[in-house]
């Protein structure tokens, strides 16, 4: 057990600004080799691997459908893999014949619709993963409350609480136990809008600080470059890729992983050496290539000057930024810049790009 | 509206005005036995049914064994079967004379003992069996509906699968349970005819001979408030047990992981299952059907026996018409008045299906001899007040089924989809034609065939109610049973049954365990509980 000093993050809690006792843990390392799942016949996860470094956060972002939430309750042992291992720190909790039940797991698991026992108040709640022994339970339940910036709630009932002040509860309610890893399923998507993004930042901060190895599942882009070390991006119950976030923006692995992580230009080039020729003129490319290939080019590294190569077809000015929408050669290219938009709809403009080395994929 | 209630507020009227003699002489005579057998009779059959129906819910929600998704339907088919009926198949089989106890004497002697089946603890069996699908219907639609997710959420904080469902489904589904034996209660309540088979007095016999053996008003209209006071009773302790707690989930509902069952367990299950559905159903419906087959009596009753189904069908088709009427009247009126008070006076209508059954018929009877006292003894004229009253009494018992059913289907057509129509067009008469009917009238023909089939069903009310002459296919199967005439009570009784078998075989069937059934079963205790 070792002393460390515990910021309080969220907002509307105590006063009080540390901890002193609290222990980090027993966070261990994640993984996940070859894992496959079937329903009724239908592959829902086809080989998957996954890891989570000991302490850090990987966040798994996929369009709905993919699988996400399946591997994360095989992960929580509430589904059972017919292929593949999953283990935590050096033990084996699934594969090679061997299947350790839930409650044996030390995981714990913030769910989606965040399932707090209704007919439980709040203490009794965060108190029900604890060991039935009490010298230390009612510490434990207070420590938690207190992380999550609930103190004196105790004695409130689940459903006098707001969503905010219920997601809360189910944070704390997975962390009092101390468990080796911990699972979040889509915890902010019922949250208003307003709230979201502060209990976001909060929650990523307090995982941080107590060096819990988090696995967040999210369908929103956004959200996930946000709360996790790593992204690992998955389609149709495979992994493509999993990278740190400003990585796998700038290096997705295919031209799939690179729409789906941002908005992209994705144009025909014929490659010859380190550059290759599109319909904006010579690219440099990250990697030696040649013949037929696709560049990836995002907006925001495009840049538009009075000229004849394209027509503006379109402009959406969003606040911080513009977009704009430019027909060259019959091909259509988003652009995108840090400023009030300066061309209007039929401009004729020119575009050039500034940046490192793009991403070639070959010519589909 | 005021006319669906105003029976039993006489008979709750009754009750501020006790009068010393009737209740002097009925406390020194029959009466503290009668509340004891009664309060006995409520005991056993509430916590029979909530071991029964908890039991078999949990079985086919939490483990999988071969025919688990057929016995999860099929275990709701004693809905069909009526106590009055399953009684005297019981008796038949168990009596002295039965063949149970014969083959026992056969085998171990004249004087081998044999627990005495005329008792209250008869009775209890009987009505369990019948009645336990109320708490097993209501008790599986919460382990679906709310327990799932916090189910799983017990498992990842260290509890195992027993440990979760003692620490966190059955708290969970507590309400739906205390909702599930009040329902059994007040039916337990109501009925007088099977009881009577097992020479068991309860205080609703007692309005029963009181009203139809010495025609004393006074007395019966006591009687009936103190049936009625036990109710209340049942439904503030049912309130007290479900507290301020309402569990809702957010989500679908679905099944919380099955373990298969194997070896010992497998059979244990599959045989457990089979013991329910054979004691509450098959070995009734074969016995029955033994008779109908190997007794001559039959052919001489069939002339009586249809004269006495038409009678019973007339019966079910008047009530489910007027049920109709009053529910369209009430709902819409609820709906397009728009005002809260005319919506909780149409909400009022249902309360007459959680009152027991001989407090709405005490209270129409009053009402009968008000009308016919002021135009002498017609004879005709009292045939034709007791007919007009028995519909009555079915229209305020029965108003629930058909104003859920109504309002169920108005609630569908939302202002917008009226105001889309108006928009495009059409004049009120075609938004009547082409969107309320079409809408609506699908839901209300289903209400009208769930009160024509209760009704079919129904005894109580009829014995109570009926003209003098006046037989129904139910009072023939009573009769007959009473008389010890089981054999020729197999026909009627067996068309009661599979008639009632037709609405749970395709209705719950459609609705898959159906939420629709077990809110309609909730909101009766509902707005029991508010009146």
């Amino acid at each position: 057990m070792t002393p460390v000093r515990v910021p309080v993050h969220f907002r509307s809690g105590s006063p009080v600004d540390t901890i002193d006792h609290v222990n980090t843990g027993t966070s261990r390392r994640l993984e996940v080799r070859g894992v496959a799942k079937q329903f009724e016949g239908q592959s829902v996860l086809r080989g998957v691997d996954l890891t989570v470094e000991k302490g850090t956060s990987v966040t798994l972002l996929g369009p709905s459908g993919c699988g996400k939430t399946t591997l994360l309750r095989v992960i929580a042992g509430l589904e059972r893999p017919e292929q593949g291992a999953v283990t935590l720190g050096d033990r084996i909790l699934a594969g090679g014949g061997k299947f350790v039940p839930p409650e044996k797991r030390r995981i714990g698991m913030v769910f989606q619709d965040w399932a707090l026992f209704p007919h439980l108040d709040v203490a009794a709640n965060v108190a029900y993963g604890l060991p039935k022994d009490p010298s230390d339970r009612g510490r434990a339940v207070a420590d938690a409350l207190n992380m999550v910036g609930l103190s004196g709630f105790e004695n409130r009932m689940p459903s006098t609480l707001s969503g905010g002040e219920q997601q809360r509860v189910a944070i704390a309610r997975a962390i009092a136990p101390r468990p080796d890893a911990l699972l979040l399923d889509e915890p902010f998507s019922n949250l208003d809008a307003g709230l979201r993004a502060t209990v976001r930042s909060d929650t990523r901060a307090l995982l941080r600080d107590l060096e819990m190895t988090t696995l967040f599942v999210t369908h929103d882009q956004g959200e996930a470059f946000v709360l996790g070390d790593e992204v690992a991006v998955m389609r149709d119950g495979v992994i493509h890729q999993q990278a740190p976030a400003d990585q796998l923006y700038s290096s997705p692995v295919d031209p799939w992983v690179a729409t789906f992580v941002g908005e992209a230009n994705l144009l025909l080039a014929d490659a010859n050496g380190q550059s290759a020729r599109t319909i904006l003129g010579d690219i440099p490319l990250a990697e030696q290539a040649f013949g037929p290939r696709t560049v990836l080019l995002r907006p925001e590294q495009i840049y538009l000057s009075p000229g004849s190569a394209g027509e503006v077809k379109s402009v959406e000015f969003y606040g911080h930024d513009c977009s704009y929408r430019v027909e060259v050669d019959g091909t259509e290219v988003i652009v995108r810049s840090i400023a009030a938009p300066v061309f209007t709809r039929g401009d004729y403009v020119s575009l050039s790009y500034q940046g490192p080395g793009a991403v070639a994929y070959p010519a589909s | 509206m005021a006319l669906i209630v105003t029976p039993i507020v006489i008979v709750g009227l009754g009750a501020f005005s006790p009068s010393a003699d009737v209740w002097r002489q009925l406390w020194e005579g029959p009466l503290p036995e009668m509340l004891w057998t009664t309060v006995a009779l409520l005991v056993l059959v509430g916590g029979g049914t909530i071991v029964l129906g908890t039991a078999l819910a949990w079985l086919t929600t939490a483990f999988d064994f071969p025919g688990r998704r057929w016995f999860t339907w099929a275990l709701m088919l004693p809905l069909a079967m009526p106590a009055y009926i399953l009684g005297f198949v019981f008796l038949a089989l168990f009596d002295f004379a039965g063949p149970v106890q014969t083959a026992m004497r056969s085998i171990f002697g004249t004087n081998v003992w044999f627990p005495d089946v005329t008792s209250v603890g008869g009775v209890a069996i009987v009505m369990s069996l019948s009645l336990y699908p109320y708490v097993y219907i209501l008790a599986r639609a919460a382990m679906r509906e709310q327990a799932p997710a916090t189910y799983e959420a017990a498992r990842m904080l260290g509890d195992s699968r027993r440990a979760a469902l003692l620490r966190v489904v059955l708290p969970m589904a507590r309400p739906s349970l205390a909702a599930g034996s009040a329902l059994v209660m007040m039916e337990t309540l109501t009925d007088f005819a099977t009881v009577q088979y097992f020479n068991v007095q309860t205080v609703s016999v007692g309005i029963y001979q009181v009203w139809r053996g010495m025609f004393d008003r006074e007395t019966a209209v006591e009687l009936a408030a103190l049936v009625l006071l036990i109710a209340l009773i049942v439904i503030g302790v049912e309130r007290l047990l479900r507290g301020p707690a309402r569990f809702h989930q957010r989500g679908a509902p679905r099944d919380i992981e099955r373990v298969a069952l194997f070896g010992w367990r497998k059979a244990l299950a599959i045989g457990a299952c089979w013991a329910v559905l054979g004691a509450a159903i098959l070995v009734p419906i074969a016995q029955l059907l033994y008779w109908l087959l190997t007794s001559p009596a039959v052919v001489t009753d069939l002339s009586r026996g249809l004269e006495y189904l038409s009678n019973s069908l007339g019966l079910a088709v008047a009530a489910a018409i007027a049920a109709m009427f009053f529910a369209l009247l009430a709902a819409g009126g609820a709906r397009f008045s728009g005002r809260t008070l005319v919506r909780r006076a149409a909400h009022l209508v249902t309360v007459g299906y959680a009152v027991p059954g001989p407090v709405v018929a005490i209270g129409v009877l009053v009402m009968i001899g008000w009308v016919t006292s002021g135009a002498g003894s017609n004879p005709a004229g009292l045939v034709v007040a007791s007919l007009t009253g028995l519909v009555y009494a079915y229209v305020v018992r029965f108003m629930a089924l058909a104003y859920g059913s109504v309002d169920a289907s108005l609630e569908k057509i939302t202002p917008a989809t009226v105001d889309a129509a108006h928009t495009l067009g059409a004049n009120p008469s075609r938004v009547m034609r082409q969107v309320y009917f079409p809408m609506a009238g699908a839901g209300a023909a289903a209400g009208a065939v769930l009160v024509a089939i209760d009704v079919l069903k129904e005894l109580p009310i009829v014995l109570l109610v009926r003209p003098f002459g006046f037989t129904t296919a139910s009072v023939w199967v009573w009769e007959l049973a009473s008389e010890s005439r089981w054999a020729a009570a197999a026909i009627p009784a067996l068309l009661i049954v599979l008639t009632a078998m037709v609405p749970i075989a395709f209705y719950l069937r459609r609705e898959r365990l159906s939420r629709g059934s077990a809110v309609a079963l909730e909101t009766r205790l509902t707005t029991a509980g508010r009146s």
